[in-house]
């Protein structure tokens, strides 16, 4: 608690938040049924519902920003706010970790029960026995019960750069933080702009890896609990990926366009910064758990 | 329940205004108790909805044989049942009440970040029409129950589970969402003085609940989208032909399964943490014990979610751990009650409605939580798990314990937020018919679980008929009395006798410091904590 | 009459569950006795209405500590039983006979491991019975056309599978419950000393006809089960016989639609209704459908192997050549779909063959 209680800032009525529970309403009712549309090949306007449900929240997303930047340019915001606002992130973080917890956790189960158990591991002697003679448990699982088969995905090449990239991007981006604390704004700029080329080429890399991943070892999507997992973790840190990369690119477009922010007052690029470094913890466990072991 | 601005502490310069006017005010709020308003509103339409399909269920069940509804709508009813009272009706009530107390508890002007607070509410009427308006597509709404237990959920579902996957999906970002709101209000804006060891119980507990949501509704999140990839994209997260398990989605979603079900029950712990002293007269027996039990509990709640699922095969030793860390509940919990009941030792009682609603939670939550100890003990857990006997074990938790403890705070708060007196008669009537109805309603439930009824059944065997029959009518007259309440609050936001600013005449706390009804912007210089 | 306690059952292990049940339920009457004891105490004696004045002792260590031992030690007094009675129920090792359940949406199917011998059980209780047309029967709900025949006082081991979605077998005289899960084994065991018929029922939600899924076991001696194995396995042998023969022989359209119809209204009509009419965007119609009224090797194929990805599930080894010949017969030709087409058992044959 500090012992000064400063002046807090309550906004005005706003009409973002509304607009933004409308996109995702339009969202979620647009992707439900064009879910169904497509995996039945039907006709519908699912998909165009969700789109438009995307530009919107967008559209949100620039409105609100906008809002809170010229706030903060006029200084309202006090210590106590800023507190608040980062605090909100590394709880938002935090509930991000528990979204590839459950992925994560999939995985291991898979891993060490499941498909143990489908062998005749533990109490599962019958299980073996009687439904599935013919399976034998491995990882990765290249072939499944069912007698799906794949190949496995090495983690020596294309894996091992991106983890490589991923690791200097966080160097370089906490080179652009001490920059800009330290007010050297070409540092900052420099360094800034590498970090977000790096994370586009993560994902150029990684766009390539499942290209080969498709097209040479027949490891898609449905090829079994092994493709489930590899393909829902990387993906869904890759749309991670993808996120932090526009974040960053909008503090990049801040800085050189706005000259936004000052030694002292930059949680908008902290808060990326964190996505960021969080990001690239995600990857190594994944670069582990999903590659190399 | 509009509240007219005469701020006492109009000094400062932008915000003090009143509330906007019209439709605006509540679609662009920022207001905390604007946000508190529209969330309690909103969970009392879903308690009325969720009811009407409890009812649905009851009058099917009334007597043997398919009468009214074809066994897959009956299907829908409980599982929309269950997912409404649960996210709709239990969930928003208690964010409601943090809205509007905390703030006011530890002397801040405001929810931390209340634009993404009004964000965090207005998700909630879509995602849930959303989820109502699958009922009505072809094939109908969901229909797995409210675990959607894979594979009935992914291979052997309907349509509409992609909608249910979706709506579910924007409830969690709203419960994360209100959760992250109060864990930084809590942390950043109490008033000079204000430790946390001086926070009122009802802060701590949501502060608890606050931490239980972040950790788990990203998890379930997590099992809803492999319900979808599952279902629509060919994964087998839950099919063992593709080295997957079906059990997995139990231990996935229980993981999330079993903190949401304290998630409804802290706060009402700590809305009865905060009645029993004042209707005592006499201070908490034990704060800080309440607040470690507390936390125990939270933590405890981790590690226990299989014991939804002894009968699905685990090896012995993982149902003896589960068993034992679910045994251990009992201790923390047995704790509060302990305390509650040390606090109205040798106080001097008085017994207005919300103390009324306390006590009988007190006694009915803690029947609920002995058959909860029942179920945990696995062998005699393979005899109860999926009969009635679970229904009954938790509804004495669910209504009267959360429902009750939300009706109890409503009554305790109403004077501060409106004004006004509620009708103490109407109160009384609407207390005695609920204690009564609900346990014609809910009581028997034990019985025809232990003599074998099967939950989620259109239709029984004949010998449960007789029962049957008196907790269909115990329900209908719970749900006829819930009427009462409308009725009661409705009159009390109109007017009625003028409430002075203390309420209640052994009430302590922050909010008994301001005005009733409390101004827009409750405290905008914070006060001092000695 | 409405037994209102859990049954003790008949097995060692269904008495031990009952102890236990009763053990904790008389701990729990106990404590709550004291607590609201106490509670009532405070709210009758120490009331405001009573002129007393409110003490003011709170926090107290010693009280807390003494609070959360004392339940400690009565939740290791419970667990102690719990925990001998879970290790024997667990223990399926040394059984004298093994059978195979496997759940599939809405029946049971058994087999005997050390037996040839394997069948379907499937509600018996009358439609009209459940429709209120019909007086209900004693037994409502809880009958099988052919309940699983155990021996008694020997050791029974379950093993318990499913074919679609989870189902639960459940028999509480035996204090035996236990997920069928699809794709893995779960084990169960039961030793029962008296012979007699014991009701139960699927307990876990598996979709529409949750309810309507009974398990009825009959404990026999073991002479007498011993002579009703040997009967069923030459009957069952037989009828492979007489299958191979009928692929010989032609069926009359009369014969045809009549089996046809036995069979649609006990394996098809709980999905496609027995009007053919289906239930919109949940089970397709058979009326008017396009495989029912042209392709006909597409509607063979699907009733014998079923269609992944949906409740339709494959016949194959539920139903016999003539019964499959039948049924696709009655298909193609009731409810005004007419298209004369006969199918035989030797067509059906073929089919499986491919
Ligand atoms: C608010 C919600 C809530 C709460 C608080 C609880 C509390 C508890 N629950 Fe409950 N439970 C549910 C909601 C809740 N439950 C729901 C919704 C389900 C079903 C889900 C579904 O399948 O749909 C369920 C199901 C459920 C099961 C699974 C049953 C089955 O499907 O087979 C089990 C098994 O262990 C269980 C146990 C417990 C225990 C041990 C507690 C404990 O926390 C209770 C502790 C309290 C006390 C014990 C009383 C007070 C203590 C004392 C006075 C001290 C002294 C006492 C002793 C030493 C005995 N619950
Ligand atoms: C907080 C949660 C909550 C609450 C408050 C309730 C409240 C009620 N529940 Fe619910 N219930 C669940 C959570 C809850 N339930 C859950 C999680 C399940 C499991 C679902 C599953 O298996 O998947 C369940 C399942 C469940 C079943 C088992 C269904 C089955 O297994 O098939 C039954 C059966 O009786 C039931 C009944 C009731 C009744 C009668 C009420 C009553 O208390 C409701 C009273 C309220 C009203 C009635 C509304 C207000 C009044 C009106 C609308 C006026 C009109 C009145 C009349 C026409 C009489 N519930
Ligand atoms: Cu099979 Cu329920
Ligand atoms: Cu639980």
């Amino acid at each position: 608690m500090s012992d000064k209680y400063e002046h807090y800032y309550v906004p005005e009525q706003s009409p973002w938040p509304i607009v933004g529970a409308v996109a995702l309403f339009m969202i979620a009712f647009g992707a439900g049924n064009y879910v169904n549309e497509v995996t039945k090949d039907q006709p519908g306007y699912g998909g165009y519902l969700l789109l438009a449900g995307i530009a919107t929240l967008i559209f949100m997303l620039v409105g609100w920003f906008r809002n809170v930047i010229d706030e903060s340019m006029n200084g309202l915001y006090s210590k106590q706010m800023d507190r608040s606002f980062r605090q909100c992130m590394s709880w938002f973080i935090f509930s991000e970790v528990m979204f590839f917890a459950a992925f994560f956790g999939a995985l291991f189960y898979a891993r060490i029960i499941a498909i143990p158990w489908l062998d005749g591991a533990g109490n599962n002697a019958s299980t073996a026995a009687v439904l599935w003679p013919a399976f034998e448990a491995a990882w990765p699982l290249l072939k499944t019960p069912g007698g799906t088969e794949t190949q496995a995905m090495p983690w020596q090449g294309l894996p091992l750069y991106n983890t490589i990239i991923l690791l200097i991007s966080s160097v370089t981006l906490h080179f652009a933080h001490t920059g800009l604390e330290q007010n050297k704004r070409g540092q900052l700029k420099l360094m800034l702009g590498l970090t977000i080329l790096l994370g586009a080429g993560f994902l150029y890399l990684q766009v390539i890896e499942y290209i080969h991943a498709y097209q040479d070892l027949g490891l898609k999507l449905d090829s079994g609990i092994y493709g489930n997992t590899f393909f829902l973790l990387t993906g869904f840190h890759g749309l991670h990926v993808t996120l932090g990369a526009v974040f960053l690119l909008v503090m990049f477009l801040r800085i050189v366009l706005k000259n936004h922010f000052t030694a002292h007052k930059h949680f908008a690029f902290q808060a990326a910064a964190w996505y960021w470094h969080f990001v690239d913890v995600v990857w190594l466990c994944l670069f582990i758990f999903v590659y190399v072991l | 329940m509009s509240t007219v601005t005469t701020d006492p502490h109009a000094h400062a310069e932008h915000e003090h205004h009143g509330p906007a006017k019209g439709l605006k005010r509540w679609l662009y709020t920022t207001n905390h108790k604007d946000i508190g308003t529209l969330y309690l509103l909103f969970s009392l339409l879903m308690f009325f909805i969720g009811g009407a399909m409890a009812m649905v269920i009851r009058a099917e069940l009334f007597q043997p044989g398919l009468q009214i509804v074809e066994p897959n709508f009956f299907n829908q009813m409980t599982t929309v049942h269950g997912l409404i009272m649960v996210f709709g009706a239990v969930m928003p009530a208690f964010t409601g009440l943090a809205n509007w107390l905390i703030p006011m508890m530890i002397g801040a002007p405001d929810m931390a970040l209340p634009r993404m607070n009004n964000w965090s509410f207005w998700i909630l009427p879509f995602a849930f029409s959303i989820l109502l308006a699958s009922l009505f597509m072809e094939g109908g709404g969901p229909s797995f129950g409210w675990t959607f237990y894979a594979p009935l959920s992914t291979t052997y579902s309907n349509d509409s589970t992609a909608l249910f996957v979706f709506s579910v999906h924007i409830m969690g970002i709203s419960s994360i969402m209100g959760a992250i709101n109060v864990i930084v209000t809590i942390m950043n804006l109490r008033a000079p003085g204000m430790t946390y060891m001086k926070m009122p119980l009802f802060v701590w507990t949501w502060f608890i609940t606050a931490y239980l949501l972040i950790a788990v509704m990203p998890v379930l999140a997590g099992v809803v989208t492999m319900v979808l990839t599952d279902k629509y994209f060919g994964t087998s997260f839950f099919d063992a032909a593709g080295g997957g398990d079906p059990v997995l989605f139990q231990h996935i979603f229980w993981f999330f399964g079993h903190p949401e079900v304290y998630i409804m029950i802290l706060p009402a712990f700590g809305i009865i943490s905060s009645i029993v002293p004042t209707f005592s007269r006499k201070p908490l027996f034990g704060y800080a014990s309440m607040v470690y039990a507390t936390s125990s509990i939270a933590l405890l709640s981790f590690l226990v979610w299989a014991h939804h699922m002894f009968t699905t095969g685990m090896p012995v030793a993982a149902e003896l751990f589960f068993m034992y860390c679910t045994m251990l509940i009992a201790v923390p919990t047995g704790v509060k009650v302990f305390n509650w009941v040390a606090t109205m030792w040798r106080g001097a009682m008085t017994f207005e409605v919300p103390m009324m609603f306390s006590l009988a939670f007190i006694v009915l939550f803690t029947i609920g939580g002995f058959s909860g100890l029942m179920l945990a003990i696995t062998p005699a857990d393979f005899q109860y798990h999926d009969t009635y006997f679970v229904v009954a074990h938790f509804h004495y938790v669910l209504v009267t314990g959360a429902i009750f403890s939300i009706m109890a705070a409503a009554y305790y708060w109403l004077p501060k937020w409106t004004g006004h007196m509620y009708d103490e008669t109407l109160g009384q009537w609407h207390f005695w018919c609920s204690l009564i109805s609900v346990n014609v309603l809910f009581f028997p439930m034990h019985f025809v679980g232990l003599a074998g009824m099967p939950r989620r059944i259109p239709d029984y065997a004949l010998q449960f008929a007789d029962f049957n029959a008196l907790i269909s009518i115990g329900g209908f007259a719970f749900g006829l009395s819930q009427l009462l309440f409308v009725w009661l609050v409705v009159k009390c936001i109109k007017g009625g006798e003028k409430a002075t600013d203390q309420v209640w005449e052994g009430a302590e706390g922050l909010e008994w410091t301001i005005a009733s009804p409390a101004p827009y912007h409750s405290f905008t210089t914070p006060p001092e904590i000695k | 009459e409405m037994p209102l306690n859990m049954t003790q059952g008949v097995t060692e292990i269904s008495q031990q569950v009952y102890d236990l049940h009763m053990k904790i339920f008389y701990i729990c009457c106990a404590i709550g006795i004291a607590v609201f004891g106490v509670m009532f105490w405070s709210i009758i004696h120490h009331r405001k209405s009573k002129g007393v004045e409110p003490a003011q002792f709170h926090e107290s260590t010693k009280v807390e500590l003494l609070w959360t031992a004392f339940p400690v030690l009565i939740l290791i007094l419970m667990a102690i039983p719990a925990t001998q009675t879970l290790i024997a129920m667990e223990d399926t090792s040394e059984a004298d006979i093994t059978v195979l359940i496997t759940g599939s949406q809405w029946k049971w199917h058994y087999k005997y491991m050390d037996h040839k011998v394997e069948y379907f059980s499937l509600l018996a209780t009358p439609r009209q019975q459940i429709d209120n047309k019909l007086s209900k029967g004693e037994n409502y709900l809880l009958e099988v056309d052919r309940p699983l025949v155990i021996p008694t006082g020997k050791k029974v081991r379950f093993l318990v599978t499913s074919d679609d979605v989870i189902h639960s077998w459940w028999v509480p005289a035996f204090a035996v419950k236990k997920d069928a899960n699809p794709g893995f084994i779960n084990e169960a065991w039961t030793r029962v000393d008296h012979p007699g018929i014991y009701r139960g029922q699927c307990a876990e939600l598996c979709g529409k006809d949750h309810g309507f899924m009974p398990v009825v076991v009959i404990a026999k001696e073991q002479a007498d089960f011993d002579q009703w194995i040997a009967q069923e396995a030459a009957t069952q042998a037989a009828a492979k016989e007489a299958e191979l023969k009928l692929l010989a022989m032609n069926m009359s359209k009369e014969e045809l639609m009549t089996l046809g119809e036995k069979v649609y209204m006990g394996y098809c009509a709980a999905c496609h209704q027995p009007n053919g009419m289906g239930i919109p965007g949940v089970f397709p119609a058979l009326k008017g459908s396009k495989m029912a009224l042209e392709d006909l090797p597409a509607h063979i194929d699907i009733v014998l192997n079923g269609k992944t990805g949906t409740s339709m599930q494959a016949f194959d080894k539920q139903l016999t050549l003539s019964e499959i010949a039948a049924v696709v017969t009655y298909e193609r030709n009731a409810w005004d779909n007419n298209t004369g087409d006969l199918v035989q058992a030797a067509d059906i044959a073929k089919a499986q063959s491919k």
